[in-house]
């Protein structure tokens, strides 16, 4: 019975070992996909190997030991030798796993250190966390805008990368003045993407940091990953590597006001965004498109909304292409997302239409 | 009149250290205690010198006026051994004289305090000013708020005399009020020094 | 033979307290017997609510955008869940070993301050109550037990200021107890008990009480400085105002990691008695057993920061923190050494308490090697914040502590009830805990390294999480099971008639086992005179000529015991309801903070009140 008990144990530790294994997983950290994910895994993989023995040897030895000194019945009803300890055991298995963890512990502290170093040639990116999505601001002198006072380009739930080129993110934690108010709303975020680095908090008042490349163009999830309030869960993002071409195009098209809506629905629409809608909500409150004069950092910047390698919105819950799913988020921002700081301004139909064209329209 | 088993709640009154059980416990919890404002003191080091805005410390300390308020805290850790003194020697007219001493010097550093704070807040400083009001006033409230208890205590050992309920070994329930003033008198000095005495400079 | 305590003068309801039997005895005893068990009974029903709201998570994380709880209910029920487990089961069950069993294990007949004892049950209950209440009165707290800041102050919902007030209070019952029980155990011992004489149990318990006792003023002040953020509006943890969030982190965890250790310790001490005895040879290196014990409390206090590895202290700190926390894995390794050498050459019965013993070890080990990948810092920047860390802790405190608490109740429950529990039942209830357990937790290692962040009120699709999800939902309703097949087991013990053919049912070692089952009153009739550790076992068992142990025939003199001193009447400590008077002031504190300044006086007054009658009046009613 025992015996069979181990079967099934041993089968499952495999099974799960492997589940650990599959590669279809967007956020599974053994399969990495940059350097940085990749030395984490390395330095893990020989622990989980050391943790597996040890396992097998503590809890085999256990379950032996069970088997081989269980009381039999009509055996020798004597009590057993009674020992009472053995000093130079104790000292033993005091030092032998002293050492093991010595030898844990060597490349560990090396690979902090490492981790912590910047290289001089990265490439810089503000990492924002707000309530409850993530914004990034490109913050190399190369990387500025052609409009307004000429600041750094700035996107919203993607994060937009060249792949192979290392990235040293800034990590912060960003309050909005929502609604025009000033209660600063700055909480503590998390920013993860784990098949490219391990987190590091955004903590308000001070700045983190993580250097990362991404060796593959792709995409890579993401998530904010410390508790944050009621949308915690619903915080995510994705991060795009783009090859050299695409790259550059890219930082093309952000350096560039939006472009102007030329179809008749999505001018309407731009004009409700920038001079209000009918039940008195301001979207330039809290949204800014570059080339206009919505200028508020508090919400997304919308400027790209519809760009392709801005996959998705509102927290990156949904993509820009699910136009349903958009017109859902403006009919009731709290209804899809319990809590959103957007709120619902009990728009039209006819509103919702002109808004998603105009968004959609800003490529 | 009463007999209030201080010694030790077994039959035999017998410990196994020879301490009494109150005494080992008063001793644990003034170990507890220092954890508790180390806590607050830590808080208050941290934050030395980051508000952001003023009052700052030496804008509104009065250091001459702490000083004087200060030694009464200490002269009352004088009377405190003063009152011992006398129980042990069963002359508990002058104990309770000087308990009373004791606890009339507490009220007056006490009062001092509230005097000060009032004064402090009049200029500008209040709890949620800056980070030089909210540390200051909690661990100064916190210590503040252990005198006040320790006077208390004092006026019930005075209470308790007078009525005729304390037990035969009256000096130990005082020498045990005692340990406890002590110590609030040496966070005290402890406060007075980091927070008053060593400079902040204050934010260019 | 108890004394009998006369009223004081004055009538009525104002008459102290005599009796010692009946419902409203329960409500002034100093007995740490009943206190025991008020601790045992009133935990284990939070043990009931605390396990519902587990099984409520898990029927809301059983698929992608589930929609049994909303995140605001979601937020409330995770952080209840872990502030109920932790504050109102783990540690106030420890409390009702500590107190029932201590001074029966060192010959006492009471811990030093009974009334003080009561005091902390009574503080124990209303914070409890208090912190539940909040349900009705706005909001429980959502902030998470660990309750970072600026979420935490920023918070709109009244729910984290109960959160602080709530903890305020359980810390009070918390820190009086440790006083209490240190002190019984340093200085309450029956003659000849040296320390190391003393059992491991009450060993750990002494370890317990110092980590309480140093870490628990700590997050008081933390507590405290949460509290004033948001009621007064300090500026403690407040960015604006250049406060530092991580600030509240270290008070926490200064506190936080010392309580992981108050939480297994001392079910270390209940397998640490029950192992040998259930092996029939003594504890295999003593010694080293305790001394790991006192390692791992003190380098507890130097490992905090591993709890903050993401917080972006520097190289530096993470460096020192990660060597500590591996450091700390060799005491713990010890520890399980020495059982597993309990075990090897003994005669091994599995009983129930044995069956949740081993139980104890192998999940405990499972828990502590996660922990020590954690201590792999770099690493840990992927593991932290994930369901990888939920597995982990949950197999040390609850495959640790849990399944060491219900050892404890299996092998006691015939000493404090006079009743056995069905031992068929007890195989059952382990096997399906013990399965069903790591379903639950087992595959969160996996979830937890492919992508579950922790604190989650939902998880999308496509990430791959759905099926482990699932599995352990099943899981954790076989837990549920499992504890019910214990209810139905605990309550049909009560069916049987009180009385024990053998007093002795497990032939065990230490003294507790010298008196009837249940002790009487005033526990032992002569104070034993201790002359070994495992006392009771070496009046039990003489050694032949092979040098094996054989057992001395009834009706043999016992070991050499001499009356100790004259026999004289035995002075008990009286009832009293002055402890319960004063803790009620403590609920009106909190519902003052809240609510309005004169709630807070009157709070205060009664507090007084009940203090001052418990200063005036005698120990023992004379």
């Amino acid at each position: 019975m025992r015996k069979r008990l181990l079967w099934v144990l041993a089968f499952a530790a495999l099974t799960l070992l492997l589940g650990a294994c599959s590669g279809d997983l967007p956020q599974n950290t053994f399969d990495p996909a940059g350097p940085t994910a990749q030395k984490q895994k390395d330095l893990l993989m020989p622990v989980l190997w050391v943790a597996a023995a040890v396992f097998v040897l503590v809890e085999g030895g256990i379950v032996l030991i069970a088997l081989k000194y269980r009381h039999r019945k009509g055996g020798d009803d004597r009590l057993p030798p009674q020992v009472h300890g053995n000093t130079r055991l104790e000292i033993g298995w005091t030092i032998a796993p002293a050492v093991v963890l010595a030898f844990v512990m060597v490349p560990t502290v090396g690979m902090i250190w490492e981790l912590a170093e910047r290289p001089a040639d990265a490439m810089h990116i503000t990492v924002k966390g707000y309530q409850w999505w993530w914004g990034f601001e490109y913050t190399d002198p190369d990387m500025v805008v052609s409009y307004g006072q000429g600041g750094p380009i700035v996107v919203a739930d993607t994060m937009v990368v060249p792949a192979g080129r290392t990235v040293d993110l800034s990590i912060e934690s960003a309050g909005g003045l929502v609604g025009g108010d000033d209660p600063d709303f700055r909480v503590a975020h998390s920013f993860w993407a784990p098949r490219l680095f391990g987190k590091q908090d955004a903590m308000p008042g001070r700045t983190n940091h993580i250097v990362f490349a991404a060796d593959e163009p792709g995409t890579y999830w993401g998530q904010c990953a410390e508790f944050c309030g009621l949308q915690h869960a619903r915080m995510r993002f994705r991060i795009v590597a783009l090859d050299e071409a695409d790259w550059r195009a890219w930082v093309e098209n952000e350096k560039q006001p939006a472009v102007e809506p030329t179809d008749p629905l999505a001018k309407q629409g731009m004009d409700l965004f920038l001079n209000g809608v009918s039940g008195g909500g301001q979207c330039t409150a809290c949204h800014s498109v570059g080339g206009t004069n919505a200028t508020s950092p508090a919400g997304p910047n919308l400027t790209h909304f519809a760009a392709p390698e801005h996959e998705c919105f509102a927290g990156c819950n949904w993509d820009t292409t699910d136009v349903e799913a958009l017109r859902a988020w403006l009919h009731d921002p709290p209804g899809v997302k319990y809590g959103s700081k957007m709120p619902n301004y009990n728009l039209t139909d006819d509103e919702i239409d002109a808004l998603t064209a105009y968004l959609l329209s800003l490529t | 009149m009463a007999t209030t088993d201080y010694a030790a709640m077994s039959p035999d009154e017998h410990t196994t250290t020879g301490l009494p059980n109150t005494k080992l416990a008063m001793w644990l919890f003034l170990a507890s205690e220092c954890l508790l404002f180390g806590a607050l003191i830590t808080t208050y080091v941290l934050y030395r010198g980051a508000s952001l805005e003023p009052p700052y410390p030496h804008d509104i300390f009065d250091i001459p006026y702490t000083s004087v308020s200060s030694f009464v805290l200490l002269a009352s850790s004088l009377t405190m051994v003063l009152s011992l003194v006398a129980a042990e020697k069963r002359d508990y007219a002058r104990m309770r004289i000087w308990l009373l001493t004791t606890a009339f010097l507490g009220l007056s550093f006490v009062g001092g305090q509230v005097y000060e704070f009032t004064t402090f807040y009049d200029e500008g400083l209040s709890i949620s000013t800056n980070l030089f009001g909210t540390t200051f006033y909690v661990l100064t409230g916190f210590h503040g708020a252990h005198v006040t208890v320790g006077i208390l205590m004092l006026l019930s050992l005075v209470g308790m005399s007078w009525n005729g309920r304390m037990p035969d070994d009256a000096a130990f329930p005082v020498e045990m009020v005692g340990l406890y003033w002590h110590f609030v008198d040496i966070v005290w000095i402890v406060i007075f020094a980091v927070v008053y005495l060593i400079p902040t400079p204050n934010p260019a | 033979m108890a004394s009998v305590s006369v009223p004081a003068p004055g009538g009525g309801i104002l008459r102290r307290p005599t009796a010692t039997t009946g419902f409203w005895s329960w409500f002034t005893t100093v007995d740490h017997k009943k206190i025991g068990l008020l601790y045992g009974v009133t935990s284990f029903v939070f043990f009931l609510i605390g396990g519902l709201e587990a099984l409520l998570i898990r029927a809301q994380l059983y698929q992608p955008n589930g929609t049994v709880l909303n995140e605001a209910q979601y937020n409330q029920i995770f952080t209840m869940h872990g502030l109920t487990m932790v504050f109102l089961f783990v540690m106030p069950m420890s409390a009702a070993f500590f107190n029932y069993l201590i001074p029966l294990m060192i010959g006492a007949r009471d811990v030093a301050f009974p009334r003080l004892n009561a005091f902390s049950f009574w503080a124990f209950i209303l914070g409890g109550l208090f912190l539940y209440s909040s349900w009705f009165l706005g909001g429980a707290p959502n902030g998470g037990w660990f309750g970072y800041p600026p979420n935490s102050v920023t918070d709109p919902s009244i729910g984290m200021t109960f959160y602080a007030l709530g903890l305020l209070i359980t810390g009070v019952a918390s820190t009086a107890g440790a006083v209490n029980l240190a002190v019984t155990i340093i200085n309450m011992r029956a003659p000849g008990m040296s320390l190391f004489r003393t059992p491991v149990f009450v060993w750990m318990g002494l370890v317990v009480q110092f980590l309480l006792a140093f870490s628990l003023p700590i997050i008081t002040v933390g507590l405290f400085q949460l509290l004033f953020d948001r009621r007064w509006d300090t500026a403690f943890y407040d960015p604006v105002r250049g406060g530092d969030p991580i600030l509240w982190q270290h008070l926490f965890w200064l506190f936080g990691h010392p309580e992981v250790y108050i939480l297994v310790l001392p079910a270390f001490g209940i397998i640490s008695e029950i192992i040998p005895v259930f092996s029939r040879k003594p504890l295999f290196g003593y010694q080293f057993v305790v001394f790991s014990g006192i390692a791992i409390g003190f380098i507890g206090f130097g490992v905090w920061a591993h709890h903050m590895f993401a917080a972006g202290l520097g190289p530096v700190a993470n460096t020192a923190f990660g060597v500590s926390t591996a450091i700390i894995a060799i005491p713990t390794g010890v520890k399980i050494f020495n059982w597993m050498a309990t075990m090897y050459g003994g005669d091994l019965r599995f009983g129930s308490p044995m069956l949740f013993s081993v139980g104890t070890v192998t999940m405990f080990v499972i828990g502590g090697l996660s922990g020590v990948t954690h201590s792999v810092v770099p690493s840990d920047y992927q593991q932290t914040d994930t369901y990888y860390i939920v597995a982990h802790f949950h197999y040390v405190l609850f495959g640790g502590a849990i399944f060491g608490l219900f050892a404890g109740m299996y092998f006691w429950w015939p000493k404090v009830f006079g009743r056995m529990l069905n031992e068929r039942a007890g195989k059952i209830h382990f096997w399906i805990m013990i399965v069903g357990f790591n379903l639950t937790f087992g595959p969160m290692h996996v979830l937890g390294l492919g992508g579950m962040i922790r604190r989650s009120a939902t998880y999308p699709e496509g990430l791959g999480l759905t099926g482990w999800n699932q599995i352990s939902s099943v899981g954790s309703f076989m837990i549920g099971l499992a504890v019910l097949v214990f209810i139905v087991n605990a309550i049909a013990s009560f069916r049987r008639p009180k009385g024990l053919e053998n007093e002795d049912p497990w032939d065990a070692r230490t003294i507790e086992w010298t008196t009837s089952c249940p002790p009487p009153e005033h526990n032992f009739d002569e104070i034993p005179v201790i002359t070994s550790v495992d006392e009771f076992w070496h009046r039990k068992y003489a050694v032949d000529k092979e040098g094996r142990p054989v057992r001395v025939p009834a009706g043999a003199a016992p070991a050499q015991e001499e009356a100790h001193g004259p026999a004289h009447a035995i002075h008990l400590p009286s009832p009293s309801y002055w402890p319960l008077v004063a803790t009620i002031g403590l609920p009106i504190i909190g519902y003052g903070v809240l609510y309005s300044w004169w709630l807070v006086g009157a709070g205060a007054v009664v507090l007084l009140v009940g203090l001052y009658g418990w200063a005036l009046e005698p120990s023992v009613a004379e």
